[in-house]
């Protein structure tokens, strides 16, 4: 069990390796602390978007509404948050709370996840484009002045995911809630007889997702110029393809913190790889699938060794 | 036996019929505020557009029969690749019509095949492997376009507005394709071994169905179903584009399940995707006619197909059972 999930974050973790170093070695000047600030700016609100799509995960259902929600959330700090800070708040909260009533009623009425999420992706879409029907706004100085602090050493994005995946790790890992929390996906007939409420803690989950993705809505509106109601809508499936890769499976209870971090930073880091190698811009996209093709691939062949 | 007529049984066994009844209930909705326009002008529109949802639903309906978490998430880059083969294909000229439409179609059957063996060979979980191979598919339709739009042959452009009365030709076209493919998956081996899968694989492998050869046909099938949509939606929208099959992403899912499909798969109602595209249309169509702006109109959109869901969850159950039961359950359970 031990070797298994060594091997689950140790693959991630050599593929982020293996594209940073052929990055440095294509382009030199990206061993520096701007280069790598550059290379990382936009990997904060990818990797808390797959935090949140993790919890989800972790007690065996899915999220397809997380993109469209990040984009309410960004949309919302970017048009109320300087203005009018209560109903900002007040939103957001909202958004929360609501988030965490899907999860519960999706597990009290046994809907389908897949599908009650995906009609929550138009209910949050639909928010975003209410909230802000053109691209603009502003954020606060005050929120673009933390997410784009200069730390000594290393960037801040960097730090902060690393403080993330240490934390998570931490809760989900280490502790006896995360235990319940995982074991929810691994036997929920176990958790139930044990006298624990499933509804609860799949409500905890949501909440947990809901506030990640709030986060995640907060920091792409301090790194971005204007925000329009579309601007997070592929994290829905760029989250679901980073858990995947950062060793996570969609049953059973079993993810990792510290992999889907990971998985984030190697597909934020995939981007920009390609465009050093100079692939053509009509290219990028199919190239970036064929990296996930690939690390899903080794993966496959390494757990196949394991058994 | 019991042969008396039950309202309740016949439901249960028919859910599909919630699909009709929500888009009867939207045309009535719709045709009431909306005055002006004719209600055959509304049938018209309405099956115009509904074939679309519907082809993409049913082909994704092949692949959700196919057991929990089968999906195809490349049925929109899928789309938008097949439509420009056939449009370049075709090039403007009537003759090559069928050799364009094959051409789009035996594109169509490679990306299902490339999606199966993805799956099969990488042991990737479908919704990622379908995600990874739309990317590359989309790069694909991208370099091949190149961003030109060529127009179809005036005879396809033609053939996909005719009407015969009030109804469109592509639609019933696209309605007989669906009865075939009902009978193909009802009353076929072939059809029968999906829907064995989706229900126990172990017990479908065990009573000697060809397994991986039934998954590989089932994703290849799907996928030429979505190209032949291509051409079709090509034809109609004088010309394809790079991005026109990026709404039916969500939609092909949404109406498989309001048209009364089980998720997990194993038992799965065509008529259901027709009810089911009607309903989204029309819904469409009233929240226009509402004068709803387009944020209200998806919200109203996604509320509208949860609270659907959310009733389609038990409509084997009295209403106020179904409501109060679980309700029930919670509050006796230990904390």
């Amino acid at each position: 069990m031990i070797t298994l999930l060594q091997y689950r974050v140790l693959l991630p973790l050599v593929t982020l390796i293996a594209l940073t170093g052929t990055i440095f070695i294509l382009q030199p000047r990206t061993m520096s602390y701007f280069g790598l600030s550059l290379l990382f700016s936009f990997i904060l609100p990818i990797a808390l978007a797959t935090v949140a799509q993790m919890f989800v995960i972790a007690v065996n259902e899915i999220d397809l509404s997380i993109g469209a929600y990040v984009s309410f959330a960004t949309v919302t700090v970017v048009t109320y948050l300087d203005t009018d800070p209560a109903i900002a708040v007040g939103l957001l909260l909202g958004a929360i709370a609501l988030h965490t009533a899907v999860g519960a009623l999706i597990q009290l009425f046994q809907m389908p996840s897949i599908v009650i999420t995906l009609g929550m992706s138009f209910f949050w879409g639909g928010c975003a484009l209410m909230v802000r029907p053109l691209p603009g706004g502003h954020a606060p100085d005050w929120l673009t002045a933390i997410v784009k602090v200069k730390t000594p050493f290393v960037p801040f994005p960097i730090l902060a995911c690393v403080v993330l995946a240490l934390l998570l790790h931490l809760l989900l890992m280490r502790s006896a809630v995360g235990t319940i929390f995982r074991g929810t996906g691994g036997n929920e007939r176990a958790i139930r007889n044990a006298g624990l409420s499933v509804t609860g803690i799949k409500s905890a989950m949501f909440f947990l997702s809901g506030l990640f993705g709030v986060l995640s809505g907060v920091v792409l509106a301090g790194l971005i110029v204007s925000a329009d109601a579309d601007i997070a809508s592929n994290y829905t499936l760029l989250s679901i393809a980073a858990v995947i890769l950062g060793g996570g499976l969609f049953v059973g209870g079993i993810v990792s913190p510290t992999g889907a971090v990971i998985g984030a930073a190697t597909l934020t880091l995939a981007a920009s790889f390609l465009s050093f190698i100079n692939v053509p811009a009509d290219w990028q996209t199919g190239a970036q699938g064929a990296i996930l093709i690939i690390a899903l691939a080794l993966r496959g062949i390494t757990e196949r060794y394991e058994h | 036996m019991n042969t008396r007529f039950s309202i309740k049984s016949t439901v249960g066994s028919a859910p599909w019929i919630w699909s009709y009844a929500a888009a009867a209930v939207m045309a009535l909705v719709t045709i009431t505020f909306s005055r002006a326009s004719g209600g055959l002008d509304l049938l018209t529109a309405s099956m115009s557009f509904a074939t679309f949802f519907a082809l993409t639903g049913v082909a994704q309906l092949f692949v959700i029969t196919l057991g929990p978490g089968n999906i195809d998430l490349s049925i929109p880059a899928n789309i938008n690749l097949s439509a420009a083969v056939a449009m370049q294909v075709m090039g403007g000229s009537d003759t090559m019509v069928l050799i364009g439409l094959l051409a789009a179609m035996a594109v169509g059957s490679l990306v299902g095949l490339g999606n199966y063996l993805l799956i099969a060979l990488l042991k990737i979980p479908p919704i990622i492997a379908t995600l990874a191979s739309s990317f590359v598919v989309q790069s694909i339709a991208i370099a091949y376009a190149g961003g030109y739009r060529v127009q179809p042959p005036p005879g396809l452009k033609e053939f996909v507005r005719a009407k015969i009365g009030p109804v469109p030709l592509m639609a019933l076209a696209a309605i007989l394709i669906t009865m075939c493919l009902a009978v193909l998956l009802h009353k076929t081996p072939f059809g029968r071994g999906i829907t064995a899968l989706g229900q126990n694989p172990t017990a479908a492998r065990l009573a000697n169905i060809a397994v991986e050869r039934t998954r590989a046909l089932t994703y290849a099938l799907a996928a030429t179903i979505a190209a032949f949509c291509g051409v079709l939606l090509a034809a109609f929208s004088g010309g394809s584009s790079l991005e026109m099959g990026n709404e039916y992403l969500l939609s092909s899912i949404a109406v498989v399940v309001i048209g009364g499909t089980a998720i997990t798969g194993g038992r799965s109602f065509l008529s259901g995707v027709w009810g089911a595209s009607f309903f989204l249309f029309l819904l469409i169509t009233m929240l226009n006619a509402l004068g709803a702006s387009p944020g209200l109109r998806l919200m109203m959109m996604g509320i509208i197909i949860c609270l659907v869901v959310f009733l389609a969850s038990f409509r084997n159950a009295g209403i106020g059972q179904a409501v109060f039961a679980p309700l029930l359950k919670a509050s006796r359970r230990p904390r």
